[in-house]
C-alpha cells in the first residue's frame, strides 16, 4: 500500500494564494475525488504531487520519502493531464513507444487499445485524431503501467458513453487491486458511482475530507449534489 | 534527453514548417545561383540572408514551439526524467530540425553547382556551421524567454523585440557610439560590443573567412587588426560556442525552478 502524506502545503502564483495550507492523508486505498468550484485548487494540488508545480513551504511524502528534488518516485505514479496534445506528426504508435521508452518499461496496452477502439488510429498521424480519440490515447497513457498511485484530471472529458464505461470498469478493476486512484471531477454522478472519499477544496482550503457517505450526513441530504450544494453556503 | 530529443526532431522534421524552411532555402539558393554561376558570389549573397534570416525564424520557432508543446511538456514532466534533459531534449530537437532544413536547403544546389570541385568549399562550411550556430543560439533564447513568460503575447514581443534589437537596433546604437565618441580609442569598446551580439559575431566570422576587405566594416577591421584573421576567426567562433552554452545553463536553471 502507497502512503501519499501532504503536509501544510502553501502555495502562491505571484499575489494569487492558490492552496493555503493543505493537510491530507491518503490513509486508504481506493478512490478519492478532489471537488471544488473553478480556481479551487484542484489541478495545482494534483502539480505539487507530480512536482510540476513547486509549493512554497509545506511537504509531500509517499512511503515517509519526500518528493522534493526527487523525480524518480513519479515511477510510482500514472498521470492523466486534463488536455490531451502530443506532438502533432508523430503517430500514436510512435507516442506510446516514446512514453515506454522514457519510463523504461513496456506497458500493458493490448486491453487499453481493444476497450478504447485505437487499433484503427496506431498508425495515424496524431494531428489528425479527433478529440475524443485524443482522450483515449491520453488514457491509454496513464492506465498502460500497474502503479501505486493514479492520478486521474478529468478523465472522462470528452469522452463517448462507451468509453466512459469502460474506463469506469478499469477504474473498478484498479481499486480493487487495491491501487490509489485521485480523480478531479465536476461530473457529480461519477463521483457518486465510483468514489470512496471525497475531498472538497474551497478557495485553496480542504472544506472537508471524508466518506461520501459522511457528507451527506453531515448535511442531511438527499443526494450528493444537494450536499455539495450545502458545503458551498456554508 | 536523447529519447526527448529524438522523438521531438522526428516530430518536427516531418512538420510542415520544417518542409517549408527546407524549400525556402533551396529556392533562394537555385535563385541566386541563376544570377550568377560564381560559387563565391552565391556565398556572399546568402551571408546577408543568414545573419538576418536564420535568427528571426530560429527565434520565432522555437516560441511557438514552446507554448503550442505545453500540454505535452506537462505530460513528460510527469514522467521519471529529470527537468532538464526534457528542455535540453526539446532545444536540441527544434535546433537540429532548423539546422538540418537549413542544410539541406543550401547544401543540396551548392552540391548540384560543383561546390567539392570549388575553391570555395571551406567558406562555404563556415557560412554553414555559422548558420548552424545561430539556430542553436536563437533556439536556446527563445526557450529562455518562453520559459520566463507564460502570457504567450508577451513571450512572442519579447522575442521579436529581441532579434530586431540584435539584428538592426544594435548595429545603430553601436554607430551612434563610434560618431559621438570618435575623438577617443574605441576599439576596444568596439571589440566588446560586438562579442555581446551574436549576430555581428557571425557577420565577422564569415567575413574574416571570405577575407572580403571591402566587407569588412570598423569591427571587422578591429577584430582582424587586434586578433589577426586566423586568431579574429578562432575568436568569433569560440564567442559563439559560448553564446549557446550560457543560454542553455540559464534553460536548465529556470527550468529547475519554474512551475508548469
Amino acid at each position: 500500500m502507497s502512503k501519499l502524506v501532504i503536509r501544510e502545503l502553501h502555495k502562491a502564483f505571484s499575489k494569487n494564494q492558490v492552496l493555503k495550507g493543505i493537510d491530507l492523508d491518503f490513509s486508504s486505498n481506493g478512490i478519492w475525488t478532489i471537488l471544488g468550484p473553478n480556481a479551487s485548487g484542484k489541478t495545482t494540488l494534483i502539480k505539487a504531487i507530480l512536482g510540476m508545480v513547486i509549493p512554497d513551504s509545506g511537504n509531500i511524502s509517499i512511503n515517509g520519502e519526500t518528493i522534493t528534488n526527487n523525480w524518480k518516485y513519479k515511477d510510482k505514479i500514472s498521470y492523466l493531464p486534463q488536455i490531451a496534445h502530443f506532438p502533432d506528426n508523430l503517430t500514436v504508435n510512435e507516442l506510446l513507444k516514446m512514453i515506454q521508452e522514457l519510463r523504461n518499461r513496456t506497458g500493458s496496452l493490448e486491453s487499453l487499445i481493444k476497450e478504447f477502439d485505437l487499433k484503427p488510429f496506431l498508425n495515424t498521424k496524431i494531428d489528425t485524431l479527433s478529440g475524443g480519440t485524443k482522450q483515449k490515447l491520453n488514457l491509454s497513457i496513464a492506465l498502460m503501467y500497474k502503479n501505486p498511485i493514479y492520478l486521474l484530471d478529468e478523465p472522462t472529458v470528452g469522452l463517448d458513453p462507451i468509453a466512459v464505461i469502460n474506463l469506469k470498469k478499469i477504474l473498478r478493476k484498479l481499486k480493487r487491486e487495491g491501487k490509489l486512484i485521485i480523480i478531479t471531477t465536476h461530473i457529480i454522478p461519477l463521483v457518486e458511482e465510483l468514489t470512496d472519499k471525497i475531498i472538497f477544496l474551497l478557495e485553496g482550503k480542504i472544506k472537508f475530507c471524508g466518506l461520501k457517505a459522511q457528507l451527506q450526513q453531515n448535511y442531511s441530504s438527499k443526494s450528493l449534489e444537494e450536499s455539495i450544494a450545502a458545503l458551498l453556503q456554508d | 534527453m536523447d529519447k526527448i530529443f529524438r522523438y521531438s526532431f522526428y516530430d518536427l522534421i516531418r512538420g510542415r514548417w520544417s518542409i517549408s524552411y527546407f524549400l525556402f532555402y533551396l529556392i533562394i539558393t537555385i535563385v541566386l545561383f541563376s544570377f550568377s554561376n560564381d560559387v563565391s558570389m552565391v556565398v556572399i549573397s546568402l551571408l546577408n540572408i543568414i545573419i538576418v534570416l536564420v535568427p528571426l525564424v530560429a527565434i520565432v520557432f522555437g516560441i511557438i514551439y514552446f507554448y503550442n508543446s505545453k500540454e505535452f511538456t506537462e505530460l513528460l514532466l510527469a514522467q521519471p526524467i529529470k527537468r532538464s534533459r526534457i528542455f535540453v531534449g526539446q532545444f536540441l530537437g527544434i535546433a537540429t530540425s532548423l539546422s538540418l532544413a537549413m542544410l539541406l536547403g543550401i547544401g543540396l544546389p551548392f552540391i548540384f553547382y560543383g561546390i567539392f570541385i570549388s575553391s570555395e568549399i571551406s567558406n562555404f562550411i563556415v557560412i554553414l556551421l555559422t548558420g548552424t550556430c545561430l539556430n542553436f543560439i536563437f533556439v536556446a533564447l527563445a526557450f529562455i524567454i518562453a520559459l520566463k513568460n507564460n502570457n504567450k503575447i508577451k513571450g512572442f514581443g519579447f522575442a521579436t523585440l529581441l532579434w530586431l534589437f540584435l539584428a538592426v537596433i544594435y548595429d545603430g546604437i553601436f554607430l551612434l557610439l563610434l560618431i559621438l565618441f570618435n575623438a577617443y580609442p574605441l576599439e576596444r569598446l568596439a571589440l566588446g560590443l560586438t562579442l555581446l551580439n551574436p549576430i555581428d559575431l557571425s557577420r565577422i566570422l564569415i567575413i574574416l573567412k571570405l577575407d572580403v576587405s571591402a566587407l569588412m566594416g570598423y569591427t571587422g577591421a578591429v577584430f582582424n587588426s587586434f586578433f589577426g584573421n586566423i586568431g579574429g576567426i578562432f575568436l568569433a567562433a569560440l564567442s559563439l560556442i559560448i553564446w549557446i552554452t550560457i543560454p542553455l545553463f540559464f534553460i536548465i536553471n529556470i527550468s529547475n525552478k519554474r512551475d508548469f
